[in-house]
């Protein structure tokens, strides 16, 4: 049941964002650098969906870049079906590797390169996974993909610019899928679309999981969306976990206070005539992160503790109020 | 009966283009009531933003204004030379977009900026106009206004200077605040507060908004009346409420239901097929038809216009026309 | 009513893309195309360079006399003013005649000739060591960046035409002296060339910067594609509208600095001469009433170099869409 397919343990990422050093000795400035992912460790399980939910600067992107190789974390390790991936991959094995994982990502137009034609583009796995493979078959194939994501085998010959966002990412996911990988990073994939076509393209992503058991890592600020696609949901806050629960229970019962502030910021829809709770306060620079747990300047169950102590991840939950107990009460059946 | 705050007269926007003219807007009528907040949604492409643009005249060439008319209280704006628009853009009609950015300028002292476009519009003194300033900083939920009004924008978070912003579309007491996608750059936990700031102050002042988004969402927390905008015209316009919950329109009711809820989770999404047409292509009589489950031949044919469905409610669909084929 | 709608599931026949249309299908209903149709100045300065640069492609076979047969020549024939027939010859001098009694509409057609040869092979050469530099610099960052910036920052903080001195002066000291006269060429190519690449690195080096960021890099990045390959194959091509704008704009520049370096008297041999050598020539008989040998080459210096820089401005314009 519970097969591990990904598990990434205390994985952190700083970026250095001082000045060129030449300022540095003039000005006298000490090195400056950014905690984007601060110990951040979860399991996502074969066939599954993990979604990565947070706001600006929560550091998900980062994580998904560390995921998949763009990026090489500070501390930390990933390891995917039992592999470090971490630690630089070479030659034949980082091949063998590679064609297992692919990246959707948020902007279609900017993750298909404007000059080259559909074909070449969703070709484009094949040509480093399946060197062995000739023209037609690589074409047949290119064919056989556009047709499954929904598109025509004549779309083929078209640039990107004459798709519409959504069918521009329909061609994303079949080039993603060229290489029948088992497991798919998708970054913010609907974020940049109409309602409409999210639609399309999250019924298109749930169809294709079920139809080759894929495994994905999902990002999203968009609860909604969250809540429709994820069976684990891991919450981030200015870098590190706030909370990790399967997708039912982080809807139901919320634990940790940050979890709750977003639940209650999403818009009512329904017009059931429930306020949005107004929220104090907004995300810290992530420059000048407050110290102790993160969320306490915003936070209306702080106290003391937060202020000076990281809240250890417990249970899922890295809250001083939930492991004292001090919230139990709240939570609602 | 109260007299409309704006009316707007069979607006039609076009684009002349080496392949021929494209119509980016075409006939949309609507009224503002003095106070009220419509929101104005769709999808890219629908032409929305683009009809908050020809009421500010802020239409770029070579896009004109081919039909129709603007009036605002009863006097035509559409027709002003640019001079005396300038004039009415920002005293009574004042704007905030999705980018704060592109409203403030980056290299004044929020101050600067606040102090010349009071004074511009209402007859003030420095001292006075600075007051005044800071105390709209206030109103708009900025800590410490008057020490931060000194501030340059960069020194400001993407809230609070959407906040500020508010105060600078409010600084001269317009009547219509128009608001194009307003909240969109921000994040969840901010969005709320920037709704309920722009809300608040425009009841306060009793100036009516005009609310453009894409965001359902803010529309159904925000809106007196929706217009559901599809291919640069109106679908369907009416009631928030209504609409949202009753949807008469199937391009409406598509749309409510693609949108994921927190309450239930579906297997799958409720989806339309295809996508919103580019304007050079847009279909044959109803622009919705191809993608529409209750298509039949009329809507292959003959465009549908704006028509009473019901007291208040207007939809453009020939299954509302009350001669609907079998 | 559900819209629910299933995906289209693959057919029984897998079928594979066509093959895309024809490129010239493409260009004739491109924008850039279209922008062309629309600019009379344009249409004029394509026609112009276009036919400047085939006269002097085709000198050979249509230019009135070879200038540099000392058997067609008659120096008794020098100075012979335009459209008139020489005093002890049958030839006929449309331009006139210069000092060693050469055609000067000839001289031109053969002038212009060596003149574009170098001007294109400099800033060829200008363009590959360019945007070569300027891609390994944007994609790489750091050290290599830092290292091949400041020296093109150095390069653009003098004159284009010291440097090329410069350079062929050091090149000429190299070349051992019975080579001179045949490697002139390139050493002059050579030398423009280099003190011309700055230009392309920087531009390539911005646009790589930018290009390298977006995710379509990052997606060959992913599948470990080579980053020579995504250099060439993924940014490249993706970069090449600035080149081309500065590349055109480029050729002007290299076909004036030859001729300033021919007219120094340090260019090109005067077996050989380009149109720089040409002017240098007529400016010693422009006040003795001898003004055609001068005033030919000059004119013909000038459209051609206007009508390329002309042709540049245009390509810069047409590719930058914020202007259109």
């Amino acid at each position: 049941m519970s097969d591990v397919l990904l598990d990434v343990r205390n994985l952190s990422r700083r970026f250095d964002v001082s000045k060129p050093w030449l300022n540095r000795k003039l000005e006298g400035l000490e090195k400056l650098y950014v905690k984007a992912v601060d110990d951040v460790s979860f399991t996502v399980n074969r066939g599954e969906t993990f979604a990565l939910v947070g706001e600006s600067g929560s550091g998900k992107s980062t994580i998904a870049k560390l995921i998949v190789g763009l990026l090489k974390p500070t501390q930390g390790e990933i390891f995917f079906s039992g592999q470090s991936l971490a630690r630089g991959l070479s030659g034949a094995e980082a091949r063998r590797l590679r064609r297992r994982f692919q990246m959707i990502f948020q902007d279609p137009l900017a993750s298909l390169n404007p000059r080259w034609r559909v074909t070449d583009i969703i070709a484009e796995p094949l040509r480093v996974f399946e060197r062995s493979m000739d023209d037609r078959a690589r074409r047949l194939r290119v064919g056989e993909l556009l047709t499954l994501v929904g598109l025509s085998p004549e779309d083929g010959v078209k640039f990107p610019h004459q798709f519409s966002g959504g069918q521009r990412q329909r061609i994303a996911i079949a080039r993603a899928l060229a290489a029948k990988p088992e497991f798919i990073v998708c970054d913010e994939p609907t974020s940049a679309l109409d309602v409409s076509v999210q639609a399309q393209i999250l019924n298109l992503m749930k169809d294709l999981q079920k139809e080759f058991g894929l495994t994905y890592v999902f990002i999203s600020h968009n609860l909604q969306v969250v809540r429709h696609m994820a069976d684990h949901i891991g919450v981030l806050y200015l870098g590190r976990l706030a909370e990790v629960a399967p997708a039912r229970d982080l809807f139901e019962a919320p634990r940790h206070p940050y979890t709750r502030m977003l639940l209650d910021a999403v818009p009512d829809i329904e017009m059931t005539g429930r306020r949005r709770k107004k929220v104090e306060g907004e995300i810290p620079s992530p420059l000048s992160p407050p110290p102790g747990c993160a969320f306490h300047p915003r936070c209306p169950f702080a106290n003391d503790r937060c202020k000076t102590e990281v809240p250890r991840t417990l249970g899922g939950v890295a809250c001083h109020a939930v492991e004292e107990g001090r919230l139990s009460d709240l939570v609602q059946p | 009966m109260t007299e409309p705050l704006l009316s707007v007269r069979g607006l039609t926007v076009e684009f002349p283009t080496r392949h021929g003219i494209l119509t980016a807007v075409e006939d949309i009528t609507l009224d503002i009531m003095p106070g009220e907040v419509l929101g104005m949604v769709g999808e890219s492409g629908a032409g929305k933003s683009m009809t908050g643009n020809a009421i500010i005249g802020l239409i770029e060439p070579p896009g004109r204004i081919a039909r129709g008319e603007i009036l605002l209280k009863g006097q035509r704006i559409d027709n002003l030379p640019p001079d005396e628009m300038r004039a009415i853009r920002g005293r009574r009609i004042g704007m905030i977009f999705q980018d704060p950015l592109t409203s403030l300028n980056p290299l004044y002292r929020i101050s600067d900026q606040l102090v010349e476009t009071i004074r511009t519009h209402l007859p003030m003194s420095q001292e006075a106009a600075r007051k005044r300033a800071i105390q709209l900083l206030d109103d708009v939920g900025i800590p410490d206004a008057a020490r931060r009004i000194d501030d340059y924008p960069h020194q400001f978070s993407g809230g609070m200077r959407q906040r500020v912003v508010i105060a600078l579309a409010l600084c001269a007491e317009p009547d219509l605040v128009i608001a194009d996608e307003p909240t969109t750059a921000l994040d969840v936990s901010v969005q709320a507060q920037i709704i309920d700031v722009m809300k608040q102050l425009c009841a306060d002042r009793g100036a009516a908004i005009l609310l453009v988004t894409h965001d359902m969402g803010v529309i159904a927390e925000t809106a007196n009346r929706v217009a559901v905008m599809y291919a640069g015209r109106i679908a369907e316009i009416g009631p928030v409420r209504e609409v949202i919950k009753d949807a008469r329109h199937p391009y409406t009711a598509g749309l409510m239901g693609a949108i994921p809820r927190l309450g239930e989770n579906l297997d799958r999404l409720q989806q339309i097929p295809g996508a919103m047409p580019r304007l050079s292509s847009i279909p044959q009589g109803c622009a919705f038809n191809p993608r529409c489950p209750k298509v039949f031949d009329r809507c292959r044919s003959h465009r549908p216009s704006l028509s009473q469905a019901e007291v208040g409610r207007q939809v453009a669909c020939w299954l509302y026309d009350g001669v609907t084929e079998a | 009513m559900s819209m629910t709608e299933t995906p289209p599931r693959p057919p029984a026949t897998p079928q594979a893309p066509p093959r895309p249309e024809s490129r010239l299908r493409r260009f004739l209903d491109s924008d850039i195309f279209y922008s062309w149709k629309r600019s009379p100045v344009t249409i004029l300065a394509t026609v112009t360079a276009l036919t400047l640069i085939l006269i002097a492609i085709l000198a050979p076979w249509i230019a009135p006399y070879d200038p540099f047969n000392p058997a067609s020549l008659n120096l008794m024939d020098g100075f012979t003013p335009p459209v008139s027939q020489g005093p002890f010859s049958e030839n006929w001098f449309l331009m006139g005649a210069d000092n060693q009694g050469r055609d000067v509409l000839s001289t031109i057609m053969y002038g212009s000739r060596v003149s574009l040869f170098v001007g294109f092979m400099a800033t060829m050469f200008a363009m590959v060591l360019g945007v070569g530099l300027g891609l390994t610099a944007g994609y790489n960052g750091g050290m290599i960046d830092a290292v091949i910036m400041r020296i093109a920052d150095i390069q653009l903080s003098f004159p284009a035409i010291l440097i090329a001195l410069l350079i062929f002066g050091v090149a000429r000291g190299m070349i051992p002296a019975s080579h001179q006269e045949s490697m002139a060429i390139w050493v002059l190519i050579l030398a423009i060339g280099l003190s011309n690449w700055a230009q392309f690195a920087r531009t390539v080096r911005g646009a790589t910067m930018v290009e390298r960021e977006k995710d379509y890099v990052s997606a060959a990045r992913i599948m470990g594609v080579h980053p020579i390959l995504i250099l060439l194959r993924h940014i490249l091509p993706n970069v090449l509208g600035p080149v081309l704008v500065i590349g055109t704009i480029g050729l002007a520049l290299a076909i004036i600095e030859e001729a300033t370096l021919s007219f120094l008297g340090v260019g090109v041999p005067p077996t050989q001469p380009s149109l720089g050598t040409l002017i240098r020539i007529g400016q010693q008989y422009l006040f003795s009433g001898e003004w055609w040998i001068l005033f030919f080459p000059a004119v013909t210096l000038i459209l051609l170099a206007l009508s390329v820089n002309l042709l540049g401005d245009w390509l810069r314009d047409a590719l930058n869409p914020k202007l259109r």
